[in-house]
């Protein structure tokens, strides 16, 4: 039966072809550009090309609607955008931590507030152009498992979706490569065909964070302080501790290295620097923890503490703030802010996971 | 940009677009072209190819439509054709006046405006005063009408222009012009008027009142687009924008769009042959749904003063509901209406205009506009009364969720 569908478009390759993918199911898509304003880079234009009708990504995205025939819309959620996910992105980094700003964005933006204009539109849900799955679970209920293309796993980005979301959602790229669905823009002659593609978060241009934070909190200045040792030995300066992230060692400037950022502490401005070995760790601490089951797991897991990392064996168990993962083999720097997600022992099925909080001794 | 299927006639690619028994409700952002002026526009296009600078016979014969249509569009303002002087659009004489205004003035001149203008009026204002002018913004009452002994404070001796609004695009609020502009004469002050939603909606007789410059479009009343007109009452001072010809009595350079031109005297003419009697029918059409949006939606809130509206337009707020999502939920049902002023960067921004009236932000929000025409009947305001209470409850349930 022909349902409507709303379809997050962005404006990119993926989208577009989950987009098509839709309508060619004999579905009735309807194309939906989220408008996120000055904090996000899709608005990076210079202001005056953008002033009327003129996000550039919003414009391919209804060049991609006219091609396919489907509607398309642009929906201003530019003050959402800001409070979920910019200023929360803001304030964790001036906490020290390492946040990830695009889960937040998918739980809130996409899979909820998304979710409701679909509601309001009359459609059955949303679906994206993110890469994973959506299928039976053991337990017979609906699941989130990796997609077929591993490269572009997005399922990081997506473990503290409720479960209950995912009857209403669809990731129609889930069963494909990525070689595939730029086949099939070419195919459909999709304006997106060959587009790059977009990387990382998309308000940080080149992965540029404190440039970024300089950009979104004007106000903050930046206070010079020192680089130590773990026992406070002091081995340089920076310019500001804010924006470090353990495992990080560019940008240090320190000599008889290499040295790793260990630890960023605000409140003394001062950065923690250490030797690789010593940013091991065998368990990390997690608040916050969601599980799509509805408890737990019990028995061996695999888990990942860092997007595109490779999962190792691990299990979980019961932390003063929710939970703790314990590692079989050490995983390197795991940072304060950054999800932790347990996948099934297949490692195909996301069972959920949480927020880092710090590495266990 | 790419054009999909360049074979493709306007009226397929349309199709692709529109279903029969859409209802347009959408006349405010524009008009579709009344068959006068299709049959104007054909016939100029057809059998007037000349340039109206031409001395030959071809340039004679453009030169008659042009003066044909000028005197089509005075006619419908009732003064003289040569007071008016055709533009590219209201934006363009918008721009025009108030440049002049500043032009010269030195950084001491002084502008007057009001805060729901259009924003073809409050950006020029915003860019003039970066330049270096003063610019006083007028806050309007909560009924969205300025009061005349505030607009007469504001003035100055050092003010340079006032422009007000005759009738507003969102809300269709009217303003008291003939007060304001009698108000600015006996000041001594220039006094212009967007008047682009009054014409054809409103006997305007802009002859007998003060007013010393007045902006118009085509589309908004079933001419074409890309046209549009700036009243100058004789002596008024005035520069043009562009410089580059001696076109329009040396007021506006550029070759005359002359099918335009002749598709907006019929429009005018058309318009305003039926203007009594398309107000009467506007505004019963606009009361019998109002009323069946209150019967069923009692906690919709009408924005703008019912007794200074525009009989064509209803702007009201349904309290809980996203008006963006409002627009495109009834555009997916095959109703065409709009949150308000037609589009910022394609999504929706909060009206200033409502702002401006005092309306929540909330409210403001959660607002849409209903604005009727000619092609809109009893069966298409049924139809809208049949789908819009499903519709609005939809959106405020999906918010609630």
């Amino acid at each position: 039966m022909s349902e409507r569908w709303l379809v997050a478009m962005s404006g990119g390759v993926d989208s577009s072809v989950a987009a098509a993918l839709v309508a060619r199911a004999g579905h009735e898509a309807v194309g939906v550009t989220m408008d996120l304003g000055e904090g996000s880079a899709r608005d990076a234009a210079p202001r005056s090309a953008k002033k009327c009708c003129g996000l550039p990504d919003a414009e391919d995205a209804r060049e991609v609607a006219r091609a396919l025939g489907i509607r398309h819309y642009t929906a201003n959620y530019r003050d959402e955008f800001k409070s979920h996910v910019i200023e929360p992105f803001v304030a964790e980094y001036a906490a020290g931590r390492t946040p990830i700003p695009c889960i937040a964005c998918n739980r809130v933006l996409k899979f909820d507030l998304l979710l409701r204009r679909a509601k309001a539109l009359g459609a059955r849900g949303v679906a994206t152009g993110h890469y994973a799955r959506i299928a039976a679970a053991p337990d017979g209920g609906l699941g989130l498992f990796r997609p077929r293309d591993r490269d572009k796993d997005q399922t990081y980005f997506l473990f503290d979706l409720p479960r209950a979301t995912l009857e209403r959602v669809r990731f129609p790229l889930g069963e494909l490569e990525k070689s595939e669905v730029r086949a099939l823009a070419r195919e459909l002659g999709l304006v997106t065909a060959d587009k790059p593609e977009s990387q990382g978060i998309c308000f940080v241009p080149d992965g540029d964070v404190r440039g970024a934070l300089g950009r979104l909190a004007p106000g903050a200045p930046r206070v010079p302080g020192p680089i130590t040792t773990a026992d406070g030995a002091e081995l340089g300066s920076h310019d500001g501790a804010v924006g470090y992230t353990p495992g990080q060692r560019r940008g240090l400037g320190l000599s008889s290295g290499p040295w790793y950022v260990r630890e960023v502490r605000p409140a003394e401005n001062r950065l923690v620097v250490d030797r690789a070995a010593a940013l091991e760790a065998r368990a990390v601490a997690l608040r916050g923890a969601h599980w799509l089951d509805g408890a737990p797991p019990a028995g061996e897991v695999r888990a990942v503490v860092r997007h595109r990392h490779a999962s190792v064996s691990a299990r979980v168990a019961p932390g003063a703030e929710g939970a703790e993962i314990h590692f079989e083999k050490p995983v390197w720097a795991p940072a304060p802010g950054q999800a932790a997600v347990v996948y099934d022992a297949a490692d195909e099925r996301v069972l959920g996971g949480g927020w880092i909080t710090g590495a266990l001794a | 940009m790419r054009i999909p299927n360049p074979g493709y006639p306007a009226s397929k690619l349309a199709s692709l677009y529109l279903r029969m028994n859409d209802v347009y409700l959408d006349y405010n952002a524009t008009a579709p072209l009344r068959p006068e002026a299709l049959r104007a526009i054909g016939d100029v296009l057809a059998n007037v190819h000349g340039n109206p600078s031409s001395t030959h016979a071809f340039g004679a014969a453009a030169r008659a439509a042009l003066a044909r249509a000028r005197k089509q569009v005075a006619d419908a303002l009732g003064v003289a054709a040569e007071t008016i002087v055709f533009t590219s659009g209201a934006t363009e004489a918008n721009n025009t006046v108030l440049r002049q205004a500043a032009r010269g003035a030195g950084r001491g001149a002084h502008l007057v405006t009001c805060a729901t203008e259009h924003p073809s009026v409050l950006e020029e204002v915003r860019a003039l005063e970066s330049e270096g002018c003063r610019v006083t913004i007028l806050p309007v009452e909560r009924d969205g009408r300025l009061d005349a002994g505030r607009f007469e404070a504001a003035l100055t001796p050092e003010t340079r222009l006032a422009s007000v609004m005759w009738a507003n695009n969102e809300t269709g609020v009217i303003q008291p012009i003939a007060e304001l502009a009698a108000r600015a004469a006996a000041r001594g002050v220039p006094f212009h008027t967007d008047a682009v939603q009054a014409l054809g909606k409103l006997p305007l007789a802009l002859g007998a009142l003060p007013v010393d410059c007045a902006s118009f479009s085509a589309h908004k009343l079933g001419g074409p687009k890309g046209i549009g007109a700036l009243y100058l009452r004789r002596g008024a001072r005035h520069a043009p924008l562009f410089r580059g010809g001696s076109q329009e009595a040396g007021r506006r350079p550029g070759t005359e769009n002359v099918p335009g031109a002749a598709g907006f005297g019929a429009a005018c003419q058309a318009a305003c042959a039926e203007l009594a009697q398309s107000e009467a029918r506007h505004a019963r059409l606009r009361e019998r749904l109002w009323d069946g949006i209150h019967a069923a939606l009692p906690d919709a809130r009408r924005n703008g003063a019912r007794e200074h509206t525009l009989a064509h337009t209803l702007n009201v707020s349904f309290a809980g509901a996203s008006g963006e999502a409002l627009v495109e939920a009834l555009d997916l049902e095959g109703i065409a209406v709009a949150t308000g002023a037609a589009c910022h960067a394609g999504s929706t921004e909060p009206s200033h205009v409502l702002e401006a009236m005092g309306v929540p932000r909330e409210l403001g929000a959660s607002a849409i506009r209903f604005s009727l025409g000619p092609g809109v009947d009893e069966a298409a305001i049924a139809r809208v009364l049949e789908l819009l209470p499903r519709v609005v409850a939809r959106v405020r349930g999906a918010r609630a969720a």
